[in-house]
């Protein structure tokens, strides 16, 4: 194979299966957007606070499954808390209310969570050796395959829920139409804390993977920032939507940083992904996969 | 509404270095930020990107036009500001609500790039961090503390006046229309393209404004890393906590925002005696103010404007 034709395969599979990690990131928000219409910038704080827990009770010598049984459960108590304690008091005030109220929790997530384990950065070792391995003269990396593996496992699994189960049932109905579904005998409350949880325990995937890659620390509640221009470009509420923007995002953030980066100065890819998703919707405005026009003009 | 901004004139320069100045900055910064969020109705999160802009434009007029007066550079460096506040909102005009908001995040973070890029910016300095120039205006020194308070108030005084005549101008209405009901607003001839790109104009203008406030009155040196996320979102917390579209909010907000802090530093150190470390302090801190903040949220989601509303008709209902 044609070398520079070899490099430029490696950039866009190393940035799709980046990707894949921001899809990780995103899937939380449309879980919780999708049934209840709020943006929970918290979802960053989540996947820190999982990460530090988890690996924080490692060290303290708990064997890997039972640190993450009891992660596991701290999370679900803390999805219920949060949904339970800030998001059912401001039911049916507007979305930038929420929204500020999701900041204000992060806040409070992440002082808790540093509080609680310690500002020093921890690794996390999840047992996969991140040696690159070659694939008909493409070299890719072992860790993000299996970073890939496990968010395609869990998309089944929630695609599986939400089609096969009762309460994915009542998701979707909610999603689709809450007032229709309250008036059908669902009970809103519940299935809003149920989201919660489903959020959490997403959270504490990302964070895992998250914390593999980038060492347990602070800036972990910042992929947040990685999830956005995601979202823009799929969708708030749809988790296909997230994937396939998370592998675009990602490969275009490794194609501009090798291609253009030489020209125009390293670290662009703290605003490409956003421009790109910009650029992206002006084309075509409804969106990756067209489905809905609600939030856009 | 204006009377707010006129605190009495004896103060230690503690008061007027940590507290009055940077009030007078952020609550500008809200106000800004309030024309476009609470009267367009259009949600921004790179006010501290127009902040840095207007800063920075100001740094760069004075250092490479010194012949300027103060009052020129600073207004130039809000056109600046405001231009690059026309760019930014141009999502605007094909998205709406928390797409947009994360539009205009593209901005924060091209700026924090720019700025840290071009070296041109900072006068070249390795840091990044530079110097503010000396606020002199017409051979008169600001330069002691409550000088710097002073012309801060002035600005911010001036420009309190001229948002407070644009609310109720045609243009101000203009914009209330357009948050309240685009398509309406359409049909009754508001040409809602241009407006929302007026909106984010002026309120890029104020910002701006409050930047140039920021670095020369208060911080009086420039880095980018003053001007990143976090701000935004504090300048954001302002304008929902003090209450969305009235321009006393602003004000409420920065007060909540500024003094809080300093409330909770002291009570912390107080509390709990210097054996504790900085760091804990400040995760206390944080976690005290994030649930003030939900508190506040989930008590009065209209902002502290309401409760005081409420508050004073009470007061007038049990005296009459």
């Amino acid at each position: 194979m044609n070398p520079d034709f070899a490099f430029l395969v490696e950039v866009i599979v190393g940035g799709l299966l980046s990707g894949v990690m921001y899809a990780l990131v995103a899937i939380g928000f449309v879980l919780i957007y999708k049934t209840s219409g709020v943006l929970n910038f918290a979802q960053g704080a989540m996947v820190l606070f999982a990460a530090l827990t988890f690996v924080s009770l490692l060290e303290r010598g708990l064997p890997f499954v039972g640190a993450l049984a009891a992660t596991l459960a701290v999370m679900v108590v803390l999805g219920l808390a949060v949904e339970r304690a800030v998001l059912r008091p401001l039911v049916n005030q507007p979305p930038i209310t929420l929204f500020m109220a999701t900041l204000g929790v992060s806040y409070v997530i992440e002082g808790a969570a540093q509080l609680a384990w310690g500002t020093q950065v921890h690794g996390l070792d999840l047992g996969i050796d991140d040696t690159p391995f070659e694939i008909g003269g493409v070299l890719v990396s072992r860790f993000d395959l299996f970073a890939a593996g496990v968010a395609g496992l869990m998309v089944a699994a929630l695609t599986a829920f939400f089609r096969y189960t009762h309460t994915g049932l009542a998701f979707r109905a909610v999603a689709d139409d809450p007032f229709a579904a309250l008036n059908a005998g669902l009970r809103l409350p519940r299935i809003w804390s149920a989201v919660w949880i489903a959020a959490g325990l997403v959270a504490l995937v990302a964070g895992l993977l998250w914390g593999a890659r980038l060492g347990v620390q602070f800036s972990l509640s910042l992929v947040v920032l990685k999830a956005l221009p995601v979202l823009v470009l799929g969708g708030f509420d749809s988790i296909a939507g997230a994937i396939l923007a998370g592998l675009i995002v990602g490969a275009v953030e490794k194609l501009s940083e090798v291609y253009l980066g030489p020209f125009i100065g390293g670290g662009i890819e703290g605003w490409i992904a956003y421009v790109a998703a910009l650029a992206f919707l002006l084309v075509r405005p409804s969106g990756l996969l067209g489905l809905r026009s609600v939030e856009r003009v | 509404m204006i009377a707010l901004g006129i605190v009495p004139l004896v103060g230690t320069s503690y008061l007027y270095e940590a507290i009055l100045t940077p009030f007078l900055a952020l609550a500008l910064a809200g106000l800004g930020l309030n024309l476009l969020t609470g009267y367009a109705g259009l949600l921004s999160l790179g006010s501290a990107a127009f902040m840095a802009v207007g800063a920075y434009a100001a740094f760069n007029l004075s250092l490479r036009l010194p012949i300027l007066p103060l009052p020129v550079t600073i207004f130039a460096a809000g056109l600046v500001a405001a231009l690059a506040g026309v760019i930014g909102g141009l999502p605007a005009l094909r998205l709406r609500g928390f797409y947009l908001a994360v539009s205009t995040l593209a901005v924060q973070f091209f700026v924090a790039w720019a700025l840290n890029r071009i070296g041109w910016l900072s006068n070249d300095s390795p840091s990044g961090i530079v110097t503010a120039p000396r606020l002199v205006v017409a051979g008169i020194s600001f330069e002691d503390a409550r000088g710097r308070y002073l012309f801060s108030l002035a600005v911010v005084a001036l420009l309190t006046f001229a948002a407070w005549r644009l609310v109720r101008s045609p243009t101000g209405r203009d914009l209330v229309a357009i948050r309240d009901h685009e398509t309406a607003a359409r049909i009754t001839g508001v040409r809602v393209a241009r407006t929302k790109l007026l909106a984010f104009g002026l309120s890029s203008f104020i910002v701006g404004v409050a930047g140039v406030l920021w670095a020369f009155a208060y911080l009086r040196t420039l880095e980018p890393a003053g001007f990143n996320l976090d701000r935004s979102f504090q300048i954001l917390f302002i304008v929902i906590i003090g209450g969305l579209g009235t321009l006393r909010g602003a004000f409420l907000g920065a007060g909540f925002i500024v003094v809080l802090p300093l409330i909770l530093a002291r009570l912390g150190a107080a509390i709990l005696g210097d054996g504790f470390d900085s760091g804990t302090l400040e995760m206390c801190q944080r976690i005290v103010l994030g649930i003030l903040i939900v508190a506040v949220l989930i008590r009065e989601p209209a902002g502290l404007t309401a409760l005081l509303d409420r508050a004073v008709g009470r007061l007038r209902g049990r005296a009459a």
